[in-house]
């Protein structure tokens, strides 16, 4: 329990108090955790170093499962697999999006690198996973081709 | 308000839990066609999935999530009859948790 509240705290205490001090939180939404900086930055750079992360090496350790092409950009199915052990946390971004961050995600110590969910994609880019494991950051990425209204691609 | 489905199943050693839960996911862009004016955003913020009472995943999510959204993960060190709690908060400080057991 300690050592959770700890974790979360030192995680977000960074980003947490830079929009503190820009002033950017309205203490009505304000969630301890939630990196409001890095889901507002416009640039993949931007998003990753307000989550505390670099790019990090590319690494064929990491798959996303995703389609070649999503017929609805509304709705694609992603899967980011991690095969390293020790994954701490996984970020997904989809590069050309408004606001690149879609989620990020924080491991338990017996958690598996292994997230999928479904996200929103305004059109045709790559989607990108940054995963955190022993303290390294590893990337992969994989373009997604989104066909708005089209019947197939 | 039941707006959480929990789906978490013990399969070669590593307990699956999928989960889907009932929201929005406005994102603060769309337009309302009529007016013009733009749907205020509405979209869950944080999940969090505890394994009897334990933290195993935090997710911080942004508008980029679909409607309706879907989460699946693993993790070790489950039983069957265990107790998976899965909780939400989004932007408007509305919350919601529902818990499962592990089959």
């Amino acid at each position: 329990m300690k050592r959770r509240t700890f974790m979360k705290g030192a995680m977000t205490a960074g980003t947490v108090g830079i929009a503190l001090s820009a002033g950017l939180l309205t203490p009505s939404a304000v969630l301890a955790a939630w990196p409001k900086s890095a889901f507002d930055a416009k640039s993949v750079k931007d998003a990753l170093g307000d989550l505390g992360m670099s790019k990090g090496t590319k690494s064929s350790n990491i798959k996303i499962k995703a389609p070649d092409i999503a017929e609805n950009g509304a709705v694609v199915p992603v899967t980011v697999t991690a095969k390293m052990s020790g994954v701490e946390s996984i970020a997904l971004l989809v590069v050309k999006n408004p606001s690149p961050l879609t989620s990020s995600y924080v491991m338990g110590p017996n958690t598996l690198g292994k997230i999928s969910t479904r996200i929103k994609m305004g059109k045709t880019s790559a989607v990108m996973a940054v995963v955190k494991a022993g303290g390294k950051t590893y990337t992969t990425s994989k373009d997604v081709k989104v066909t708005i209204g089209g019947c197939g691609g | 308000m039941a707006s959480i489905k929990i789906r978490a199943k013990l399969r070669g050693g590593k307990v699956q839990v999928k989960t889907l839960m009932a929201h929005p996911m406005e994102t603060g862009n769309r337009k309302n066609k009529k007016t013009g004016k733009k749907y205020p955003a509405h979209y869950i913020q944080e999940v969090t999935a505890e394994h009897n009472g334990n933290n195993v995943l935090t997710a911080n999510w942004g508008p980029a999530i679909s409607k309706n959204p879907y989460l699946a993960f693993d993790f070790k060190g489950g039983k069957k009859g265990d107790t998976i709690k899965i909780s939400w908060a989004d932007n408007k400080g509305k919350k919601d948790s529902r818990e499962a057991k592990i089959r």
